[in-house]
């Protein structure tokens, strides 16, 4: 893979924009919670935030949902934007890293970027998602992964946005139902009621990729959740939990 | 900017001040610019061995909102810094509704120590401010850098603070941290950010030497953890319900890195 420095956009400045989509569809399979890229082991948080005692129905569930869509859901919507875009994914990564202090939660978004690199080079074979792999065999961060497998279907940046930015609350939600025995019903009732935000979101996310071409990866997001970072350290200590993190 | 210019202009304060430390040549730290006016009133407070001490004096009646502060430190090859202010910086509404930024710039080389220690920023009611903290790091410089919020005076609600620190080694990212919380921010008290919590800080600790010890992650107390960063570096949050409870958590972290490393 080409490298680059994070300060040079990699491609022209036409192509930074979306490209034009193959397939709608494409985001659908993607953003799926079925697409077999071990997303549905995590729960973005929320089963320590339950343990605290920080969550504990749907009211708690919408802020906690909502605070972490604007912090680490933005910072990862950002990247994969910028990914989708075709900025250097190793950059990102390290950016990713910098946007990372958790030693957990760096070890857990590396899992599953593997594991979503070994889903997406089965659905869209390409050289790029080839060369990402064999350049970081250990796994690069997820949200490098599932904005270069964006790329690789034919999506743009502003889709790949949509996908991280649905992740960041679509798994809490999940966990929250089986954590709480909340009604499934109300969980999506949650999604909902954020759908608007997660359109902001993915906006300034994918605005965001297209200053990062010109300016460097050093203007993405990097919202942070201190309490997000702290828990996740305390909770991959736990001995018994039912969530990887 | 040269470090003395000050001009009031109709929206606010816009003020800059500059530190720069250099060896002098006797195994010491000399201070060749100590430059600040307006709200900016930076003293030498002393030296102890190879280190310069400079203090930023006083209770700070800024940033009002509309200010544009601007504070640089560089630390040159080899020499050691160590900065404070006496008072907790207090951001406070100004007469316009107009957003302040503080923008701190540190630049810390080769061999050189920067230990970057101011007291709290308050984010008063009504308040809004925008921070942004960037050091800029030689490979081979270390820095302990402790960074505080307190949201609201005792029983207020808080303003708006946006806050983003940036630490960047040899060149390359090492630690991009952006808070926002108040008014008008989604989601900042809820579980996921702050639970509730008024104060929240952090250290950033890096030293070369962690390539060799790196550190272990740690928790302490069900509010704070430290974690070894993706490079020579640990860093260390916290949040708590006041400011003396905040302190108390990340100085007895900085006392258990000292035992790893001996940059503090």
């Amino acid at each position: 893979m080409e490298k680059t420095s994070d300060m040079a956009p990699r491609k022209g400045r036409g192509e930074l924009r979306d490209q034009p989509q193959r397939t709608r569809a494409a985001l659908l399979i993607l953003a799926d919670g079925r697409f077999p890229a071990g997303g549905h082991a995590h729960s973005g948080g929320a089963e320590a935030a339950v343990k605290a005692g920080r969550l504990t129905d749907a009211a708690s569930l919408e802020t906690f949902c909502r605070g972490r869509l604007w912090t680490a859901g933005l910072t990862a919507a950002g990247i994969s934007a910028a990914a989708a875009a075709g900025l250097d994914p190793l950059a990102l990564d390290e950016a990713a890293d910098a946007r990372t202090p958790s030693a957990a939660l760096r070890a857990a978004a590396r899992r599953l970027g593997r594991q979503m690199m070994r889903a997406a080079r089965a659905a869209w074979p390409c050289a790029e998602l080839d060369a990402l792999a064999a350049a970081r065999p250990r796994g690069v961060h997820q949200p490098v992964v599932l904005g270069a497998a964006a790329r690789a279907a034919g999506l743009g940046p502003s889709d790949a946005a949509y996908a991280a930015a649905y992740e960041a609350v679509s798994g809490p939600a999940t966990a929250a139902v089986r954590l709480l025995g909340l009604d499934p019903f109300q969980a999506t009732a949650v999604l909902a009621r954020l759908a608007p935000e997660l359109d902001d979101v993915a906006t300034r996310a994918a605005e965001a990729a297209v200053r990062a071409g010109y300016e460097g990866i050093g203007v993405l997001p990097a919202g942070s959740a201190p309490l997000l970072d702290i828990t996740a350290e305390q909770h991959a200590g736990w001995p018994v939990r039912l969530f990887a993190s | 900017m040269d470090g003395r210019v000050t001009a009031t202009v109709t929206a606010g304060v816009v003020a800059a001040a500059r530190i720069v430390a250099a060896p002098d040549g006797r195994g010491g730290t000399a201070l060749p610019v100590l430059a600040g006016q307006g709200p900016f009133a930076l003293r030498r407070t002393g030296v102890r061995g190879p280190e310069a001490r400079v203090a930023l004096v006083g209770a700070m009646s800024a940033p009002l909102g509309g200010d544009r502060l601007t504070l640089t430190a560089e630390v040159e090859d080899g020499a050691a810094l160590r900065f404070a202010t006496t008072a907790a910086t207090i951001a406070l509404p100004g007469r316009t509704g107009a957003p302040a930024t503080y923008d701190t710039s540190l630049r810390v080389g080769d061999g050189a120590v920067l230990h970057w220690l101011p007291e709290p920023l308050i984010s008063a009611r009504g308040s809004d401010l925008r921070t942004a903290t960037r050091a800029e790091l030689a490979a081979g410089a270390r820095l302990v850098l402790r960074e505080e919020q307190v949201l609201g005076r005792t029983g207020e609600p808080p303003g708006r603070l946006v806050s983003r620190l940036t630490v960047r080694r040899a060149g390359r990212p090492l630690f991009d941290q952006e808070l926002a919380y108040g008014p008008g921010v989604p989601g900042w008290d809820g579980g996921a950010v702050l639970g509730g919590h008024r104060a929240v800080g952090q250290l950033v600790v890096v030293d070369p030497a962690f390539e060799h010890r790196p550190a272990e992650p740690r928790v302490l107390g069900g509010t704070a953890v430290l974690t070894p960063l993706a490079g020579p570096a640990v860093a260390v949050g916290a949040v708590a319900p006041d400011a003396l409870a905040l302190r108390k958590l990340l100085d007895s972290l900085l006392s258990y890195i000292s035992g790893v490393v001996k940059v503090i």
